[in-house]
């Protein structure tokens, strides 16, 4: 196998100087071309993770322990004309709300012009026309005259497709994809996810790929992580966690989906109780008082990541319990 | 539409906007001095005059037609460009106007450019840098120059720069009095204490607009994702002043358009021949016609103003509505 694209080790990231723990100890591998998905509730430190791969979050507020390697190169040991130069050309973000992620005073033809011209010297022309590519293949209809629309001239699915075809404009080897389906309709939702998967192939892109639907998880990621309260409780490939999890937090998840035809007053499934508060964890295993299955060790030490099987793994004790707990689902397709 | 259209379109319906607020503003200065108590004679009058001859002049400047004659009058000359005559010089009115608007204009434009100048600057400092040293002393500035008494600080700085160190003089236009301007040192240095002193006003309100702006604007997703496609400091820089921008010009229009008015205050500090100065005048000598005269002027150029901050805020942020 070549190098990973992205190596993470012993991610720490903490804020207010340092009371509440958002990322505690993440360890995660993208290879080349592969697509993972992030997956967890609000709080979880899914989508902290993801903007400590540019250093997106705010220096002054923010302390990071561990280390981070992208392409080769440390992240963390970046200086900032460094790392302005990384971000956009190797790793580019696309945001949840485009609406919000982009510069609503200029037109959405400029600010992909001007990424280009940040990151090559080609003249304004050259920069158009390759924004105008850009355009037709995310498959924007009249591209030449969305390219001088604003960015609230423009539907939301519009607006999304604009945002990726901005974070492409640099030709970057990695992109950063946070909860890039959450602000729209579902049906522009599978649009999306299926232009993002077709990209990644065409391109040979590597993604990762943060939501809080494991449906959209399936739908683009080759491998799943899940966190909770800012650790990964369980990782595998995309048909390991749909078909047999083996985390009482993934079952959880899968069980308070609304799948397929919800028998009218059937009740959903929910997760007892609520995420705890990172600024006060738990010292065992933090899933622990929410855990159907938690036993006394789970609350006395910190549960070690468990190998189910050579694609999966989970941070848990009770990995053979769960099994039993795992929902009876039909394959998704 | 193309944007050519809809933008001629736009100005268009902005200036129909304006005639009702126009003939508004008219109505008032009318009322307004016939409102407020006082013979409008008793300046020109000797205090022994006849009855008879005091008939005689209110015929003559018409105060003896009915309010709504006298108005329809008063107008129609307006409009025509007949502010009619100054009962205490007997020159007509429009020419004092204009003269004091000129005078009133340029201290009040370098007023504003300094005030503005240093304000946003200020206030870019302190929003980028919020909490720190530079915002707390920006901030107290900005604090200082929209509370200090501008009469106050205008008679400081000509004890100071004047009366001590000699170095402006304290009063006045220029060599030649009120009558002749231009562009040289021995005009422009009767400007600079009037002018500073003014531009205290507008640099408090610009800072502090300016401040929570930048504040505000830094705070947005959209700055993060700026840095995510690799802009610099310099670079995002660029996109917070185009954001700005369309803000921070309205309030500096307003802020002129309040100093072309309400510089009484000032120009009467530094004897500056501007309408300040005129309305003063022509208060205490129940002067009418030019008293009418001014503040309709006064409130056309605010007017004005209004109308083409409107286009300009129009023109530079794409989210108004053009259609």
């Amino acid at each position: 196998m070549t190098t990973p694209i992205v190596s993470i080790r012993n991610l720490k990231v903490a804020f207010a100087g340092g009371a509440v723990r958002a990322v505690d100890g993440v360890d995660l591998d993208l290879g080349r071309g592969e697509a993972v998905a992030l997956i967890g509730e609000s709080g979880s430190g899914k989508s902290v993770t993801l903007r400590s791969l540019m250093r997106l979050n705010p220096e002054r507020r923010t302390r990071v322990e561990g280390s981070i390697t992208v392409d080769g190169r440390d992240v963390l040991a970046m200086s900032a004309r460094e790392l302005a130069d990384f971000r956009g050309a190797v790793v580019s973000m696309i945001f949840q709300e485009p609406l919000l992620a982009l510069d609503p005073v200029y037109t959405v033809g400029q600010q992909i012009v001007e990424a280009i011209r940040r990151h090559e010297r080609v003249s304004r022309a050259a920069a158009r026309e390759r924004a105008l590519d850009l355009f037709r293949r995310v498959r924007i209809p009249s591209p030449e005259r969305r390219l001088d629309a604003y960015p609230h001239e423009l539907s939301g699915g519009m607006r999304q497709r604009a945002m990726i075809a901005l974070a492409l404009a640099c030709r970057p080897k990695l992109l950063l994809a946070d909860e890039p389906t959450t602000a729209l309709d579902a049906t522009v939702q599978i649009q999306i996810l299926l232009l993002l998967r077709e990209l990644q192939r065409d391109l040979g892109l590597s993604i990762i790929f943060v939501t809080h639907d494991i449906g959209a998880a399936v739908e683009v990621a080759d491998r799943i992580l899940v966190m909770y309260a800012g650790r990964i409780v369980e990782e595998g490939t995309a048909r390991d966690l749909i078909r047999a999890p083996r985390h009482p937090y993934t079952i959880g998840l899968l069980k308070s989906r609304a799948h397929g035809a919800l028998a009218k007053g059937a009740r959903l499934e929910a997760i007892p109780g609520a995420p705890p508060d990172l600024a006060n964890l738990p010292p065992g295993c933090s899933f622990a008082p929410r855990c159907p299955l938690a036993i006394e060790p789970c609350r006395a030490d910190r549960p070690p990541l468990v190998a189910v099987k050579e694609s999966q793994r989970a941070r848990c004790i009770r990995t053979e319990a769960a099994a039993t707990l795992a929902p009876q689902l039909e394959p998704t397709g | 539409m193309s944007a050519n259209a809809s933008m001629l379109s736009i100005l268009a319906r902005r200036i129909t906007y304006t005639i009702p607020i126009l003939l508004g503003v008219a109505i008032v200065c009318f009322a307004l001095v016939h409102i407020a108590p006082g013979d409008p004679l008793v300046s020109v009058l000797p205090p022994d005059a006849s009855a008879d001859l005091q008939k005689m002049l209110l015929a003559v400047y018409g105060f003896d037609r009915p309010y709504i004659e006298q108005f329809g009058r008063w107008l129609w000359r307006a409009v025509n460009g007949d502010l009619g005559t100054s009962i205490a010089t007997g020159r007509p009115v429009a020419a004092e106007v204009f003269k004091a608007v000129g005078n009133t204009l340029r201290l009040a434009v370098l007023a504003t450019a300094i005030g503005f100048f240093f304000g946003a600057l200020f206030g870019f400092v302190a929003g980028y840098y919020r909490d720190s040293f530079v915002d707390k002393l920006a901030s107290a500035l900005s604090v200082f120059g929209v509370s200090v008494p501008h009469y106050w600080l205008g008679m400081v700085l000509v004890i100071i720069f004047a009366a001590e160190l000699g170095w402006l003089p304290p009063t006045g236009a220029g060599p030649g009095g009120s009558t002749d301007w231009a562009w040289d040192w021995a005009h422009l240095r009767h400007m600079i204490l009037p002018a500073v002193t003014m531009s205290v006003i507008p640099m408090g309100i610009v800072a502090r607009t300016v401040r929570a702006l930048v504040a505000e604007i830094l705070a947005q997703e959209f700055v993060v994702g700026l840095r995510a496609k690799g802009l610099t400091d310099r670079g995002i820089f660029r996109h917070v002043v185009k954001n700005a921008a369309p803000t921070a010009l309205a309030v500096m229009g307003l802020q002129l358009g309040y100093l072309l008015g309400g510089s009484i205050l000032i120009e009467t500090v530094f004897s500056w021949p501007g309408t300040g100065f005129l309305l003063n005048a022509a208060i205490f000598q129940r002067d009418l016609p030019l008293l009418q005269g001014t503040i309709l002027v006064l409130a056309l150029f605010f007017v004005l103003l209004n109308l083409i901050v409107d286009i300009l805020q129009t023109a530079l942020d794409p989210r108004i509505e053009r259609g």
